[in-house]
């Protein structure tokens, strides 16, 4: 076969951009152009909203107008729910743009058959409303009420695969919606997955961990590459929002430019500073002062005159700012001049997928170059396991690309070692991480740091004393001929009484017991 | 009683024709010397696909009793007399019914 057959023969797939955040790189470029898309999913689902949000997509940026075919709601119940989600239907409806074609039950009509029929009213209705507003998508929502009309399934696969097959002629891009009896069963019931489509998307709305986790996953796209699995989505004021987390690449730019951590000695101790682009995690157990070191970050920026973001899920404004004061740092003065904006938020007023959307559209609106999140760990109560993850990748890859600093802590769950789920989860994704760790010594309680991890550059390895002033964190010798900090037993190295006395600090040395 | 009913239709398909058909023999036995009235329009989607937006038409064909009220759909061919009447409200009930009440 010569390259020029191959040409001909090879009808390639092309794909129409619904618009909809997120969902096009998960489908890698929309939904296949001129085919119907089987989405399918349980009650309360969001299919309906898909449905209108790629109608609205279209008309509003990409000048396709739109068919909408309801078979459940009236379209007056339709244009009033979109509503909160700022969409006008009646606007589009009144400028030609959007055609409703209403198969709705109607209330006390009573229904008899007599004899054979078909759904031909319907697809000449179909052909009629995309003729005169001239669309290009149509969406036909939901296909479950007509099993209920109707009697004769077989007919109505049989009629719904004439109806798919009317739209494929007509040339339109076409969503059919259908339920589903629970989230991991059939596709869709009455088996009509294999008439109606080669395209399959599932919406699913699972109950996980005790919170709701909504996703989407392109089952099936004939002939078309798209990304496996499932997205989360979630429902925003703007509609559905995927968050698209691991068809993310990783392209962000990497820079060498170093920035203060506010204090000297832990400057040092990173080889000169963290660097402009990178995630910082400080870990520790509480009271170690891992909020004293974001004060500490969050100030030198401003003092620097770089715009600084806080994020703080686990104590008020005024919190926040008066132990800023008793560390000398005046944060209000920063808020004046509008360098410091501060973000107080109950973790548990929104599932994770919000707060990530929410942080997102905060970060894009204030710019900043430096930000902090006061705790991470705060939001792992929140959500489920998987559901964390995803937002700390989803987080972490959004500051990078706007090259803001970003200086998370998390809480350790034990107060002498240990790690935390947030640390599990995070750490690999992180550039830099500290390690703020209480150490018994000889019956008193200490604190050392260390910077475990330092990415592309060298790093003090040892593990430093420090004390929480008035004025901040003051970090002193290494703790030397001491091991198991980490692990959270720390022991003694006796290699000799002389070396030991030379080597430890003179007041602990002083209360060891014969 | 005057009754309004509409005969929803898509082309020259043999079920329109058998559905046609079989509504006028109903309509001539059931309404002539009766005393009723009925008025039937007839209603191709395909050329006027407002009024089947108007009525509400999903299946063809589609029989609909405007009037008197309340709205009565019959669809499919109509090949089933009995089903017809009955759903046009056309129905006498027989004398043994009658008596048993």
């Amino acid at each position: 076969m010569s390259t020029s057959e191959m040409d001909n023969n090879q009808e390639y797939v092309s794909k129409i951009m619904t618009g909809i955040p997120g969902f096009d790189s998960v489908a890698e470029g929309g939904l296949p152009r001129g085919r119907t898309t089987l989405i399918s999913g349980s009650s309360g689902s969001a299919k309906t909203i898909f449905g209108v949000q790629f109608l609205e997509r279209g008309i509003v940026e990409f000048d396709q107008n739109g068919v909408f075919v309801t078979f459940e709601e009236t379209p007056l119940d339709i244009c009033r729910n979109v509503r909160s989600l700022g969409w006008d239907l009646n606007e589009f409806k009144n400028n030609g743009k959007l055609m409703f074609v209403d198969v709705s039950p109607s209330p006390g009509k009573n229904i008899t058959v007599s004899g054979e029929y078909d759904f031909s009213g319907l697809i000449a209705r179909i052909g009629a409303a995309v003729n005169k507003v001239d669309a290009e998508r149509v969406v036909i929502d939901s296909i479950g009420s007509l099993f209920s009309q109707f009697e004769d399934a077989g007919l109505i696969r049989k009629e719904l695969f004439r109806i798919a097959a009317a739209m494929k002629a007509m040339g339109v891009t076409s969503i059919i919606t259908s339920e589903r009896s629970n989230e991991n069963g059939n596709i869709a019931r009455y088996g009509i997955e294999e008439f109606v489509a080669d395209n399959v998307i599932i919406l699913r709305n699972n109950l996980d961990d005790e919170k709701r986790r909504r996703t989407i996953e392109v089952l099936k796209f004939r002939g078309a590459m798209h990304q496996k699995g499932g997205f989360p989505f979630t429902i925003s004021k703007r509609g559905i929002e995927v968050l698209p987390l691991s068809a993310m690449s990783l392209t962000q730019r990497s820079s060498n430019v170093r920035i203060s951590t506010g204090t000297k000695e832990l400057d040092d101790m990173c080889g000169g500073g963290f660097y402009r682009d990178s995630v910082i995690l400080v870990s520790g157990a509480t009271g170690t002062g891992k909020t004293l070191s974001a004060t500490t970050f969050v100030d030198d920026g401003c003092r620097n005159g770089e715009r600084t973001l806080v994020f703080a899920f686990e104590e008020s404004r005024e919190q926040l700012l008066r132990n800023a004061i008793g560390w000398r740092k005046d944060f209000s003065e920063w808020e004046d001049k509008g360098l410091l904006k501060i973000i107080c938020t109950y973790p548990e007023t929104a599932g994770l997928e919000d707060h990530l959307l929410l942080m997102k559209q905060d970060i894009e609106e204030f710019e900043p170059s430096r930000i902090a999140i006061d705790s991470l760990s705060a939001l792992e109560r929140v959500s489920s396991m998987k559901s964390f993850r995803e937002f700390v990748i989803g987080i972490t890859s959004f500051v990078k690309e706007k090259q803001a600093a970003t200086l998370v802590t998390a809480t350790t769950a034990s107060l002498l070692g240990g790690t935390s789920v947030t640390e599990t989860h995070i750490s690999t994704i992180t550039d830099t991480i500290l390690l703020l760790r209480y150490v018994e010594l000889m019956g008193e309680m200490r604190r050392g740091v260390t910077v475990l991890k330092m990415r592309g550059s060298t790093h003090d390895k040892s593990i430093r004393e420090y004390t929480i002033e008035e004025d901040g964190m003051k970090i002193g010798k290494s703790f030397d001929n001491v091991g198991g900090i980490l692990a959270g037993v720390p022991t003694q190295f006796v290699t000799g009484e002389a070396e030991k006395m030379s080597t430890m600090f003179v007041e602990t040395a002083e209360s060891v017991r014969p | 009683m005057n009754y309004l009913l509409k005969l929803y239709i898509v082309g020259q398909t043999p079920s329109s024709s058998r559905a046609i058909h079989n509504l006028k023999r109903i309509c001539k036995q059931h309404f002539d010397g009766n005393g009723d009235s009925y008025e039937l329009e007839l209603i191709d989607v395909s050329q006027h696909p407002e009024k089947a937006e108007e009525d509400n038409v999903l299946a063809t064909p589609t029989l609909l009793r405007k009037l008197p009220p309340p709205l009565q759909a019959i669809i499919g061919d109509l090949s089933d007399e009995q089903k017809v009447i009955s759903g046009l409200g056309l129905t006498i009930l027989p004398e043994e019914v009658i008596n048993e009440h």
